[in-house]
């Protein structure tokens, strides 16, 4: 018995598309196994099937230590089959101490009428002491650095699988990391792994899902290579060198080519120029901006890229930074939406419902909110406020161009729509938007391409923070591509294609980051 | 950080949205039933109570008394209506009624006073409640419903002690005479009061931009804070509001009765919410607004009223009350839902 799972001409349909097409992957006993891939690759799939949230279609087999299980797997039987999870969100809760966590599911589905705590203590103890880690079982998880609280998530999904493997030397489990090290500065890393290669040793396999190749190749047995819901291929890792793995991933040989590493020097004569932000993830980032350009931000998972919009805005506290926008120069750390409004800017964010518009209150106030004190102060004029709000949908091509009807009435590429019509109409001069096509259908997202691009063609910088790389080819003029909070190339003119991109988020250079406890992500 | 993480937007698109077939002219018959449905089961009500006492129930004295006599607890559920649509409950307010009150009695009929200064040092002392509320409830980020309670009882046991926790009597006929006493087509002033402090926050909500931003303040605290709105200060206002509106209805109850009593004031608590409540299901379904409120405080009056004329004990205004509130609770979501099922199809 030396296969832990076997999956099987494994497909999966969503509406026509197939996000799955005939996926076989065998994980042999005692083995990481790597599994790497683009966004939509069909990886985040692959797991939910294992998980038990998506239904595949018919045909495909799994087995799990030799026995075949049967599909849909059932929720909630994970542990019973022998698999087990660690989310790249850990599953902890925060404010209760280290031995709640590890036996909470324990002791909620054990009937005690009385909790030991000193022997659920021991037990903890002696579980990570089985690793080689000593973590206090009385500590708020809370407290702990980020690397310790990765570790408690997966000593904790080792001693579910300890309790399957109890008693029966044919089984082994399948431990599962789906991306357990974004959050992670990279020198604390190496702690995670040699935790991963002891539970090898022990006898479990795992299955190691990650979009940092380095990683992969480090930690890993195999990989397999997952391209537009197909195996693009399984390799052995110490035999593979990364620039194969990136040409497996995007699926050709792109022409060699150096990008302009680290040109991020200010200029004076920008009309935006962001000097040395930090916060969050990001650390002292600088670039600058021309009249009408529109700059796209990108990056993997946890390269920050992403916060970038809302530092800039006050939205997210910025620990240091300056901001100048055409001459007038603004210190971030202090900064607030409603001065980053004064000060001429707009922030489209990714939360369309949650941050950008209220769904349960009416289209024509959500579009005419940034502009409501044109109506004289203390007296709305009515008439005038309907007719414009009606003018503004009709301009931005909402549909229905109905202002007296609920926000979240729109489809999604509507309440886009809404949401762009909201900022254009303040006249900003630098827009800031994040994923801005997210959840928003095929007719809408060029709408919206076209709505930014014609803004910026009126001499409006636009800052694009997107993981889709076919969007910032279409309305990027430079895309700056980030890593561990740092920008690590910048990509201009014909570079900018959704292979070039994705090449550099994987290939980019890096530098080790300064040891640093990372805030837990909410 | 408050973003959904980065999909593949490019790769898988959803299956497009179809969008909203039909598009709303106006309001349909079903609209009106909804927005006008507490008006017709306050008709209803009074229908019902003047067939089972045609003679006591069904007379214009009647009528002009409970218009007359109930504008404490309708400026109190609008002085609520305030923070309720910032989002924020503040259940200090009869506390607050209760101590101005009586305060205008013991500055003016124990320490002479005279009326009007009585009056401003009230209503400040409302907007100070207010400024506190808002201050532990804003700086410490603390809930609501928490930090009022506690002013809330803070505020009455200083009322206890201001006044020995006696009835305070004696105050100047000047007030009373402004509230009860002078009428306009055969009803008390203070029934005006009322209605014109309804008419100015139905043009606060309803036509200014700061009624927009808090009602965005109340909606989504987060939208606003992204589109500039200063969520702090529009919440605090909204308490300091509500305090001094609070101060007005304490001062009203005084005139009223040409007393004050330290303790009578809190059983306006829970009409006053139920009233914000079930006119949360008028008017603007969905939202609290003026109209709704004020029609629903005569609606629970007219109620009360009958069943007093009909020899009902008074323990059954508790239980008609507290029966309000919860079925005004269970309306209101059942309005929401709905809006929001509408909005998924």
């Amino acid at each position: 018995m030396d296969q832990t799972l076997v999956v099987r001409n494994m497909s999966m349909t969503f509406g026509g598309q197939r996000a799955l097409d005939e996926v076989s992957v065998s994980i042999r006993r005692g083995e990481v196994h790597g599994l790497v891939g683009q966004n939509g690759c069909g990886k985040s799939t692959l797991i939910k099937i294992l998980a038990g949230y998506h239904h595949p279609d018919p045909g495909g087999e799994l087995e799990i230590d030799g026995r075949p299980v049967k599909l849909p797997v059932r929720t909630g039987s994970a542990s019973e089959l022998g698999l087990s999870f660690v989310h790249q969100d850990l599953g902890l809760l925060p404010s209760l101490t280290v031995v709640e966590n590890f036996r909470a599911w324990r002791i909620s589905t054990e009937s005690e009428w009385f909790i030991r705590w000193g022997r659920e203590r021991e037990r903890t103890e002696e579980a990570f002491a089985r690793f080689g880690l000593s973590l206090d079982p009385r500590a708020t998880v809370g407290d702990l650095p980020a690397v310790q609280r990765a570790l408690l998530a997966i000593v904790r999904a080792l001693d579910d699988l300890a309790e399957y493997t109890k008693d029966d030397d044919t089984r082994s489990g399948l431990l599962i990391l789906d991306e357990p090290t974004v959050f992670l500065p990279r020198t604390d890393r190496d702690r995670l792994f040699d935790v991963v290669r002891k539970s090898v040793a022990l006898g479990a396999s795992v299955l190691f899902v990650s979009h940092d190749l380095d990683e992969a190749l480090a930690v890993t047995d195999r990989i397999t290579v997952l391209r537009d819901g197909r195996v693009a291929g399984t390799v052995v890792s110490a035999e593979t060198e990364k620039d194969q793995l990136v040409e497996m991933i995007i699926g050709k040989r792109l022409e060699a080519f150096e990008a302009l590493h680290r040109a991020h020097t200010v200029a004076d004569e920008g009309h935006v120029t962001v000097d040395g932000v930090s916060g969050g993830t990001i650390e002292n980032v600088s670039f600058t901006m021309k009249e009408g350009e529109v700059l796209g931000l990108t990056g993997l998972v946890g390269s920050g890229f992403e916060e970038i919009p809302y530092l800039l805005f006050g939205a997210e506290p910025a620990e240091k930074g300056r901001l100048t926008i055409s001459g007038h120069q603004h210190d971030l750390a202090g900064m607030s939406p409603s001065a980053a409004i004064k000060a001429g800017m707009a922030l489209i964010p990714a939360d369309r419902q949650g941050a950008a518009g209220v769904g349960s209150l009416l289209v024509r106030d959500n579009v005419m909110l940034q502009i409501i004190d044109r109506y004289r102060p203390y007296r709305l004029d009515r008439r005038r406020y309907l007719k414009d709000s009606r003018e503004a949908l009709r301009q931005y091509d909402v549909r229905p161009p109905e202002p007296n009807m609920d926000f979240q009435a729109l489809s999604g590429g509507n309440q886009q729509k809404v949401v762009l019509a909201k900022w254009l109409q303040a006249a900003p001069k630098v827009l800031l938007v994040h994923e801005p096509t997210q959840g928003v259908d095929v007719g809408a997202r060029l709408q919206v391409f076209q709505t930014i691009t014609q803004a910026a063609a009126e001499g409006m910088s636009v800052v694009c923070a997107s993981s889709d790389y076919v969007q910032l080819a279409a309305i990027c003029d430079r895309v700056l591509v980030f890593h561990g909070g740092e920008i690590m190339c910048t990509l201009v003119g014909d570079e900018i294609t959704k292979d070039r991109i994705t090449e550099q988020c994987y290939m980019s250079a890096r530098t080790l980051r300064p040891d640093k406890d990372m805030r837990m992500r909410a | 950080m408050n973003q959904v993480s980065p999909g593949a937007a490019g790769e898988l698109l959803p299956p497009t949205a179809s969008e909203p077939q039909h598009q709303k002219k106006g309001l349909s018959l079903g609209d009106y039933t909804e927005r006008l449905a507490l008006v017709g089961a306050w008709i209803v009500v009074i229908v019902v109570f003047s067939i089972l006492a045609p003679e006591t129930f069904f007379n214009v004295r009647n009528f002009t008394t409970m218009f007359g006599t109930q504008t404490t607890l309708v400026i109190l559920a609008l002085a609520l209506l305030i923070p309720l649509t910032a989002g924020d409950y503040d259940i200090s307010v009869a506390a607050t009624l209760t101590m101005t009150g009586m305060i205008v009695a013991v500055l003016n009929a124990q320490h002479g006073v005279p009326i009007g200064v009585a009056i401003a040092i009230a209503l400040s002392i409302g907007a100070l409640i207010g400024l506190i509320n808002g201050f532990f409830i804003i700086f410490f980020d603390i809930d609501a419903f928490i930090v009022t309670l506690g002013t809330g009882t803070i505020v009455l046991g200083l009322t206890l002690w201001i006044s020995a926790s006696q009835t305070i009597s004696g105050v100047s006929p000047w007030l009373s005479s402004w509230v009860v006493e002078h009428r306009l087509f055969g009803i008390s002033y203070e029934f005006y009061y009322g209605l014109l402090l309804c008419i100015f926050l139905w043009y606060l909500f309803d036509f200014t931009a700061i009624g927009r931003r808090i009602l965005f303040v109340g909606r989504g605290t987060n939208v606003a804070r992204l589109s500039g709105i200063r969520v702090g200060r529009v919440r605090w206002g909204c308490f300091v509001a509500a305090g001094i509106i609070a101060a007005a209805a304490g001062v009203l109850y005084t005139g009223t009765a040409g007393a004050s009593d330290p303790t009578s004031g809190a059983t306006f608590l829970l009409p006053a919410f139920a009233a914000a409540f079930l006119g949360s299901t008028a008017i603007t379904p969905g939202r609290f607004n003026p109209w709704g409120t004020f029609i629903a405080v005569y609606f629970l009056v007219t109620g009360i009223t009958g069943l007093a004329i009909l020899g009902v004990q008074t323990w059954v205004q508790s239980v008609f009350y507290g029966g309000a509130l919860v079925v005004a609770l269970s309306a209101s979501r059942i309005v929401t839902k709905r809006r929001e099922r509408a909005a998924r199809l």
